[in-house]
């Protein structure tokens, strides 16, 4: 991998680099407006983005090194079992159709931000409203940290750090890097920096996609010649092309525990909440599915990776090793600022969503109920670089070589908050007690099951697929936590409406969740995250 | 109220799910498609198909919601 540094492909690629970083700190003078200091003009551009840009931030969030990277990766190495983020993103859809245009109603209705915001008025309860936030914040991380491992993942690639005789600190040198630049220009532009970028960054990824999709497989031969050599190497290697009957359970329970996850992320809520009318939130799930094509397509360079006789240790070097040996050194270095500007703008998307959840439902609920504007902004700022200090160390401390394994962690945890958003927007029966209980049951035994798998290169956090209870196949933790959770809630509920527990007050009523624009009391723009001036 | 149209919608968003989860109906390699296996071009052409079904979900959402409408102000008027 490290066989020198590509002096074409480096110089290509810090261009562009170079380039974003300026477009990153120039946006924060982009559409300013007077006032600059508080949490809605960093944390919400102002929300004077319409539709069109919040959307492309949306179907920019797709593509990032869990596409580019982590799924090549899996697929690399075990064949088809990586390929369940192809049915992963199918679900989304229908789920998004069927819950989110009650979660805009309702928010647009009572000015709700973040879920937890919802769960607050919904079921009255702080100590719900606190563990949504919490879960939102934790699950973030290591969501950030598989962005993070994309970026180093090129970086190695082009020679600049790596490898694995080099001192520690001269291999992560070049992560620290990016993180800090990465860090920097979100901290001072907030959301106009990613806002603004994502079009460089999609421009890019749509012209390397294609061309990778189509001349890559040309180059070797076509699919039969590449499925050929992936089924030659799995015979020896393991792994395998069709998952075998055992791997069933484990490949439908991923796809589905994803699916069920993906809404529920802090930013994936925010961008949602954000469109016009619940109209065009059930639209956009009738064009974003095409993303879903493309993911599947890339996928299918893991394979490519194999056929081209790629040799790596660590799997995420697969795709760039990829690009470097099949394009020429300047396109290779165009491919690979795709990947890595893919990985940092979403990383900057999601640091501020986690922020703007702790400023919110954190600060503002528990520590500062009067804290003045350009103070929630700077406490928004400070948590969104511990927010990416955090993603560093899962970085840092887990096995970088099977990255997809961050997703789905952040997936065990965010999935937990599913009861009380889902299930709050359907029916007021979960008894708020009985949801947080819920909600820690599942979050221990999802962190314990998961601590305890072990890989061949870690003892602990090594997979997150485990054997299920009582059906003794091997499957997703998050799942399998995520039924327990909603065991635990439905049984507490009726214990606890069997000894009259007062329910939290509701401060929400049935029309709220089918109201749409231009009805009596529906906001078209929400509130700021927190009280502008 | 179940009415005809929301069983059609529901079927509609409920039919990925069957179709995807249901593993064993797919982990072939045969037939393939320009060298691509089955399991692989399958799930695939499940993209599109995912999509026509919610948009028709969609078409007929709206015009439910058009038609309530309708009645609702058909009722005040009279």
């Amino acid at each position: 991998m490290n066989d020198g540094v590509n002096g074409v492909a480096l110089a290509v690629f810090v261009f562009f680099f170079v380039l974003v970083t300026v477009m990153g700190f120039l946006a924060a003078r982009w559409r300013r407006a007077a006032e600059a200091d508080n949490l809605e003009e960093w944390g919400l551009g102002g929300r004077s983005f319409g539709t069109w840009i919040t959307w492309f931030l949306l179907g920019g969030d797709l593509y990032t090194a869990y596409t580019f990277v982590a799924v090549p990766a899996a697929i690399y190495a075990g064949g088809a079992a990586g390929f369940f983020a192809v049915p992963y993103t199918i679900l989304v859809y229908p789920l998004i159709f069927t819950f989110l245009p009650r979660l805009w109603s309702v928010s647009h209705r009572h000015g709700y931000v973040t879920t937890s915001d919802f769960v607050k008025g919904r079921f009255g309860s702080r100590g719900l409203s606190l563990a949504v936030a919490l879960t939102g914040i934790l699950a973030t991380m290591p969501y950030i940290a598989l962005q993070l491992v994309g970026i180093q993942a090129v970086l190695d690639v082009m020679g600049v750090g790596g490898g694995e005789s080099t001192h520690w600190f001269v291999k992560d040198l070049p992560l620290l890097i990016a993180f800090g630049v990465l860090a920097a220009y979100t901290y001072s532009s907030g959301l106009r920096a990613p806002a603004l970028i994502a079009f460089v960054k999609d421009a890019l990824i749509y012209i390397v996609i294609i061309v990778a999709i189509i001349y890559i497989p040309i180059e070797l031969g076509g699919f039969d010649d590449i499925f050929s050599s992936a089924e030659e190497k799995f015979a020896e290697k393991g792994g395998s092309v069709v998952p075998a009957a055992d791997a069933q359970w484990a490949y439908a329970t991923l796809a589905l525990g994803s699916a069920l996850a993906l809404f529920m992320y802090p930013h994936a809520i925010t961008a949602t909440l954000s469109s016009r009318s619940r109209e065009v939130i059930r639209r956009n799930t009738t064009i974003l599915p095409l993303y879903s094509l493309m993911l599947g397509l890339l996928a299918l360079l893991g394979f490519m990776g194999i056929a081209a006789g790629i040799e790596v240790e660590n799997g995420q070097l697969v795709v760039p090793q990829l690009f470097e040996d099949m394009f020429p050194a300047w396109f290779a270095g165009v491919a690979f600022a795709a990947i890595g500007i893919g990985a940092l703008v979403p990383a900057a998307i999601m640091s501020i969503a986690a922020a703007n959840l702790f400023t919110r439902n954190i600060y503002r609920d528990f520590f500062r109920p009067d804290a003045t504007p350009a103070r929630e902004a700077q406490v928004s700022k400070i948590t969104s670089l511990l927010v990416k200090v955090g993603a560093l160390v899962f970085v840092l401390t887990m096995d970088k070589t099977t990255a997809i394994n961050f997703q789905l962690l952040g997936g065990i945890w965010i999935v937990q908050t599913m009861p009380a958003l889902v299930g709050g927007l359907f029916t007021r029966w979960f008894h708020r007690w009985a949801l947080l209980a819920g909600w820690a049951v599942g979050m221990l035994y999802g962190t314990l099951a998961a601590y305890g798998v072990e890989s061949p290169t870690q003892k602990h956090f090594g997979g997150s697929n485990d054997t299920i209870p009582l059906i003794g196949e091997i499957g997703y933790i998050g799942l399998t936590a995520f039924v327990l959770n909603l065991l635990v809630t439905v049984v507490l509920t009726l214990v606890m409406r069997a000894l009259g527990t007062p329910d939290g007050v509701d401060e929400t009523t049935a029309g709220d969740y089918t109201a749409d624009v231009g009805d009596a009391g529906v906001r078209e723009e929400l509130p700021p995250a927190t009280k502008a001036p | 109220m179940i009415t005809p149209t929301r069983v059609v919608i529901g079927l509609c968003l409920v039919v990925p799910f069957v179709a995807m989860l249901w593993v064993g109906s797919y982990d072939r390699v045969d037939p393939t498609f320009i060298g691509i296996p089955f399991f692989y071009w399958y799930q695939m052409l499940w993209v599109p198909l995912s999509t026509l079904l919610t948009c028709v979900a969609y078409v007929l959402v709206r015009r439910e919601k058009a038609a309530r409408r309708a009645a609702a102000e058909g009722g005040a008027a009279r």
